[in-house]
């Protein structure tokens, strides 16, 4: 019973970080989708850089700017493009929260 | 879970790790709320990742993955060794960081039967097991009857190396013995296949090869299609390296409408047989038409089509329930049969199972693929798309998203991007082995 009211509290904490109370996808489910380029958990192995704790702020502006152009790269405004602002808020979140 | 349930589960658990020789568990288990055993089929590029994330997501619920093979060989960079600039050890993975950083139950066996209706699975040599969701990942097998004379048997002499491993090595030996001044015949197969632009990336890298170790060979492609993924980036690429279009081109592209299609194959002879004419190879490849791996068609999860047909929210099969099919087996269009689209499919999946067994409605998916391609070692290209499920459940990709390397992209960073890619998705799939 303990166990289980404190596994809710840790889910009600983990949708609060990543920006869960928007209507779509959670930024878990977002973010795990860039582990194939990024590593798991925004841990990069390899050239792509790594996303794990980065400044919120920072991945926020880094994917409106590929969104627009502004920031060239090979393939992020490719990929940016496909989020909403409320996505981009979720995985800002979810990857800025990670320890 | 009910006590009988929690018994029987253990029971599995324990034979599990007998027959594997590992330990029952390489972690401690945290209490869960749900519990419950999920096993999945096939450890390749969804299998492997779903029973992560289900791990990770939830480490109380145990799940036992089910592979054949104690060595993984994976498809993407396969083409790289057989081109010569990677040997096979570079394809080559095991699954010890599964079980030891991620408490996967590793049993290498093969699946022979799946009984949906009583939950359960049959090994060949672990005897039967119990689930509560089965996660189904075969993969690919091969349509032999569209080709006379090419069958399972014929492919040791003349190799598809659509599956890696062996194959992969056969091919490459192949190339290697073959004289300066030899034909390579490859015969592309018709849609829907595993890879779209796979074909075209090794047709690449073996004219790179080629062109350093054997200039006088010729590359003869003969398509069952009229047109393909990434057509244009990579006749660009041809043009750029190696002729193409011009009297001295070292690859030919013989399109459906040009008589492209192979409808039987001289083994023996190397040789590759379309409706009007014959193809003398000295190295010959064929790729076959393809249908979801034979589990899937043996646990009556395919439609008519020979593929599975699946819920895109959950994975779940529409034929059978408690039972998820993900990867190239699957009906998961208009996201392709690719590896990266493997991996999404794979941990949509994965976290609708973690809700569904802890009595929660599952939440919106999210969906990515990209497949970068290499026409040399420092010329990469590549495509990307992110799909949304709509408010009708239909999946689409997101408009003014995705899409192919521009005209004038880096194609040397791109390149260096491929092999990024590789080294993380390898390592979100055996977590770091
Ligand atoms: C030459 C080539 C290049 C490619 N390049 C790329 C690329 O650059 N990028 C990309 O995204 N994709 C690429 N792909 C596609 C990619 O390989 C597949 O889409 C991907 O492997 C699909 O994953 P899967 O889990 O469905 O199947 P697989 O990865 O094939 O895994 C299936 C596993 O199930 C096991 N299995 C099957 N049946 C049983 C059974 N009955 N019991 C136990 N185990 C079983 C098999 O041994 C295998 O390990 C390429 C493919 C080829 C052929
Ligand atoms: C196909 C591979 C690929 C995928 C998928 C991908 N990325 Fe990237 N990402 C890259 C590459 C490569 C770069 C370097 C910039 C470039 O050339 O595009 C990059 C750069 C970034 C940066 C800049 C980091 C910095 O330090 O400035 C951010 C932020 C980022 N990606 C976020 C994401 C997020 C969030 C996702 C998932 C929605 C994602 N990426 C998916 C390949 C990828």
């Amino acid at each position: 019973m303990a166990q289980n009211l404190l596994k809710a509290a840790s889910i009600v904490a983990a949708m609060a970080l990543s920006g869960a109370v928007h209507a779509g996808a959670s930024g878990a489910m977002l973010g795990n989708t860039c582990a194939g380029c990024h590593g798991t958990h925004g841990v990069s192995a390899g050239a792509a850089p790594s996303l794990k704790g980065l400044p919120t702020d920072y991945l926020k502006q880094a994917m409106h700017d590929f969104k627009s152009d502004k920031r060239p790269a090979t393939i992020m405004n490719r990929i940016a493009k496909g989020y909403s602002d409320a996505d981009i808020d979720a995985m800002a979140a979810y990857f800025g929260g990670m320890k | 879970m009910s006590n009988m349930k929690r018994r029987e589960f253990i029971k599995v658990a324990g034979a599990a790790g007998a027959a594997t020789g590992l330990g029952l568990m390489g972690m401690p288990m945290k209490a869960s709320a749900a519990g419950g055993h999920v096993i999945v089929i096939g450890g390749g590029y969804g299998g492997t990742i779903a029973a992560k994330y289900i791990r990770l997501a939830d480490p109380g619920i145990k799940v036992t993955l089910i592979e054949q093979n104690r060595t993984y060989h994976s498809c993407p960079f396969s083409n790289t060794v057989i081109g010569g600039l990677n040997d096979i050890g570079f394809i080559e993975h095991t699954y010890d960081g599964l079980a030891s950083k991620n408490g996967v139950n590793i049993v290498h066996d093969t699946v022979t039967g799946i009984d949906a209706a009583k939950r359960t699975v049959t090994t060949a040599n672990s005897g039967t097991m119990s689930y509560d969701r089965l996660v189904v990942s075969p993969g690919i097998d091969f349509r032999y009857d569209t080709i006379d004379g090419y069958d399972e048997a014929a492919s040791h002499q003349v190799p598809h190396a659509w599956k890696a491993g062996p194959q992969t090595a056969l091919l490459r030996a192949q190339l290697e013995a073959m004289p300066n001044g030899g034909t390579f015949v490859i015969a592309c197969p018709p849609n829907p296949f595993r890879c779209p632009p796979g074909p075209y990336e090794r047709i690449s890298l073996v004219a790179n090869y080629f062109k350093n170790h054997k200039p006088n060979s010729k590359i003869v492609v003969l398509d069952a299609k009229d047109k393909f993924s990434k057509q244009g980036l990579f006749q660009a690429g041809w043009t750029k390296h190696y002729g193409f279009g011009t009297d001295n081109s070292m690859i030919e592209w013989v399109s459906k409408a040009n008589d492209g299609t192979v409808k039987a194959v001289d083994a023996n002879k190397r040789v590759a047989i379309t409706e009007f004419s014959e193809h003398q190879a000295d190295v010959l490849n064929v790729i076959p038409a393809q249908k979801a791996g034979h589990i899937a068609h043996v646990a009556g999860l395919v439609n008519e089509s020979g593929w599975c047909p699946v819920d895109y929210k959950t994975f779940e099969s529409t034929i059978h329930k408690n039972v998820h099919v993900i990867g190239d087996a699957a009906i998961a269009s208009p996201l392709p049969k690719s590896g990266y689209a493997a991996n999404s499919e794979a941990k949509v999946c994965a976290a609708a199972i973690v809700d569904l067994m802890n009595g929660r409605e599952p939440g919106h998916p999210a969906y990515v693929n990209t497949c970068y391609s290499l026409i040399t070692p420092n010329h990469g290209i590549s495509v990307a798309a992110v799909y949304d499920m709509g408010a009708d459940g239909k999946v689409a990709g997101v408009k003014g998203a995705g899409g192919l390397t521009p005209a004038d992209g880096n194609n040397q960073m791109e390149a260096i991007y491929a092999q990024s890619w590789y080294a993380n998705i390898m390592g979100d799939m055996f977590s770091g082995t």
